[in-house]
């Protein structure tokens, strides 16, 4: 299958960057053209430099301007004219923002987790397992990653309507209990890629299937799970629509939507304290960069994973 | 697959029957979870929205039966056609340009020898950012007056437009912010060049190709399922764009003044479902949603069958 072949580049891409760089430089020109080549390779890391500064810059901008008085939020300038951490002492008391942050951490926790492990369970379901009508199901699971989020939105948000849970945190996670299309899609090419041998010598040393599925499969499975996570831990962070639709009261909302109504309250349409919006997107984003940092390899081969299954 | 070499083998062994059986039961438990999720939280709403957008639903009172009326007031609605023209001005705008540039960087990134691994971390990067944020630097770098963007402009003697404010320059604005945010296809893209054959190159600079030509007649043929994958894809996402425009544009306070311009047809749906609690229309809009982007992914498809490469045995 394209399965084995497909996860083996994307590994190998995050492993060696390097060895499989630069297709079209042969010995034979680069030894012709040296100058040229040079000046080629030099034309190249200056793109390459001024696109990085304008992917960064935004962020470097929001940063600084979280270190400015509200006077000098707008100035442009990269180094703060008068440099100060107020905004960062202060927004605690402008907002609840510490709840926000909590609320969004218990979200995010139970999304991620949920969805992981729920999702793997299908996955395994769909992948080891062969009973009838096993190819309808899973078309059914493909099936529904067409289906725009709007189709679905009001009747959900009716079936928690009716369980007394809007207001709660509980609508933007419990649905993770259930799998999700697009994990349990990834999590089984992943099981279908890992050798069959290995699963059937466990059956015969006795192992049940829940062994099997916890002791070899899962374990083997780490990298793809470690994806999962993350990808979720993303997606829920992020997310401004379902609190927009679920959350009332500010004492629920999760950092986004704490955001946006610091935005409604300070901005344009507001007091103009753009310092306060300024400094919570910094918080917003910052948790967003660290997970990048801790799982940078998993985030890069996930989604070369993901369009090479296109 | 195997279901069927058994029962063709005629003395079907008790044994055999009930270990399949067995086999059926464990897969039906491991995939239980999703079964029963799908049949809450997918089956049943699609119904129970098709039957919705034939009603007048508002939450508050029992639904009435209004037969087609939803559908026929949605072409009456000067809003649905504005929010639909929105949406389709953004998706045709922001789609062929986020592949370009992902490409184009994506190129870059493949010469860049040791350093691809770095400017690989730093294109990705914004990809992190949560799209409230993205919303609010919106607001801010692409602000008319002060903004970054027409101060660089300025710089270089261009008076820049009104981003944020001027009707006509407020998707643009939103197209161009959203391609801070490419970096998955960045990397989709770079996954996929590495995958192409080097001889290819080498024979093609034998026979004297250039860069741009190499580039016209083996990368992108080569790499064409991943462009087609990527189009499919943003085409879907442009089209349910909610997240940063909404922050930017809607919300409890005024924000601006130029709404309309960045009215999407999800915001609009959602307004109609959640703020008005028209739930009948809005489930009624949310189909319509669904048959434009089908139609547009079946004519992708269509288009892609003459165009696209496929290697081998990918289905």
């Amino acid at each position: 299958m394209t399965t084995t072949t497909s996860r083996a580049d994307a590994t190998e891409i995050a492993l060696a960057p390097v060895a499989t760089g630069q297709p079209p430089v042969s010995p034979s020109t680069a030894r012709r053209t040296p100058p040229r080549r040079r000046l080629g390779q030099v034309l190249v890391y200056l793109a390459l430099t001024v696109f990085a500064v304008v992917f960064t810059y935004p962020f470097i901008w929001l940063v600084s301007a979280s270190f400015k008085p509200r006077s000098e939020v707008f100035d442009n300038l990269l180094i703060p004219k008068t440099f100060t951490i107020e905004n960062y002492l202060n927004i605690w008391q402008e907002a609840p923002i510490g709840v926000w942050l909590v609320n969004s951490v218990v979200v995010t926790a139970l999304a991620a987790i949920c969805v992981t492990a729920s999702s793997a369970l299908v996955a395994w379901g769909f992948a080891y397992f062969r009973f009838r009508g096993r190819g309808l199901l899973f078309a059914l699971v493909i099936g529904s990653m067409m289906l725009p989020g709007a189709v679905t939105m009001i009747p959900t948000f009716l079936i928690w309507n009716g369980l007394g849970a809007t207001g709660t945190l509980t609508p933007l996670w419990a649905q993770n209990l259930f799998g999700s299309a697009f994990y349990i899609f990834l999590l089984r090419q992943f099981f279908l890629a890992l050798p069959r041998e290995l699963f059937e010598a466990a059956k015969i040393d006795g192992a049940g299937n829940w062994r099997i599925f916890t002791r070899v499969a899962l374990p083997l499975c780490k990298p793809a799970l470690a994806v999962t996570l993350l990808f979720e831990i993303q997606a829920a962070w992020t997310d401004l629509l379902r609190p927009l639709i679920y959350l009332r009261d500010s004492d629920t909302f999760t950092i986004p939507r704490g955001l946006k109504s610091l935005l409604d309250q300070f901005g344009f349409g507001g007091e103009w304290h753009w310092e306060v919006i300024v400094t919570a997107s910094v918080i917003t984003t910052v948790p967003m960069i660290i997970l990048f940092f801790i799982g940078q390899k998993q985030f890069v081969d996930g989604i070369a994973t993901t369009g090479s299954k296109g | 697959m195997s279901a069927t070499s058994i029962s063709a083998s005629r003395p079907t062994r008790p044994g055999r029957l009930r270990a399949r059986r067995r086999e059926t039961v464990a897969a039906l438990l491991f995939i239980s979870p999703w079964l029963v999720g799908f049949l809450i939280f997918t089956a049943w709403p699609v119904i129970y929205s098709g039957y919705l957008s034939l009603t007048d639903y508002d939450v508050i009172n029992n639904p009435n039966f209004v037969g087609l009326d939803n559908y026929t007031a949605m072409f009456e609605d000067p809003k649905i056609a504005l929010s639909l023209t929105n949406t389709l001005i953004f998706t045709i705008l922001s789609v062929p340009l986020h592949i370009i540039v992902a490409l184009a960087l994506a190129l870059l990134l493949l010469r860049a020898a040791r350093a691809t691994g770095f400017f690989r971390t730093v294109f990705f990067l914004p990809k992190m950012t949560p799209a409230v944020a993205v919303g609010v630097l919106f607001l801010l770098i692409f602000n008319g007056q002060d903004g970054l963007i027409n101060r660089v402009l300025g710089f270089f003697g261009i008076q820049g437009p009104y981003w944020t404010t001027d009707p006509a320059w407020v998707k643009p604005g939103l197209v161009l912010i959203s391609l801070w945010t490419i970096g998955s296809s960045i990397v989709i893209l770079l996954a996929a060049l590495k995958n192409v054959p080097t001889e290819l190159y080498e024979s093609a600079r034998i026979d004297g190709a250039n860069f741009w030509q190499q580039t016209t007649r083996i990368t992108v043929p080569m790499i064409s399922s991943t462009i087609f994958f990527l189009a499919i894809i943003n085409t879907i996402y442009g089209f349910q764009i909610f997240t940063e425009a909404y922050t930017a544009f809607f919300g409890s306070g005024n924000t601006t003044y130029s709404n309309d311009a960045a009215l999407f047809y999800v915001i609009y749906l959602f307004q109609q479902g959640f703020q008005y609690l028209h739930m009948g229309y809005a489930s009624a809009m949310a189909w319509l949603l669904f048959v434009v982007i089908l139609i547009f992914t079946v004519v992708q498809f269509a288009i892609s069958r003459r165009t696209v490469y496929y290697e081998g045995d990918t289905r």
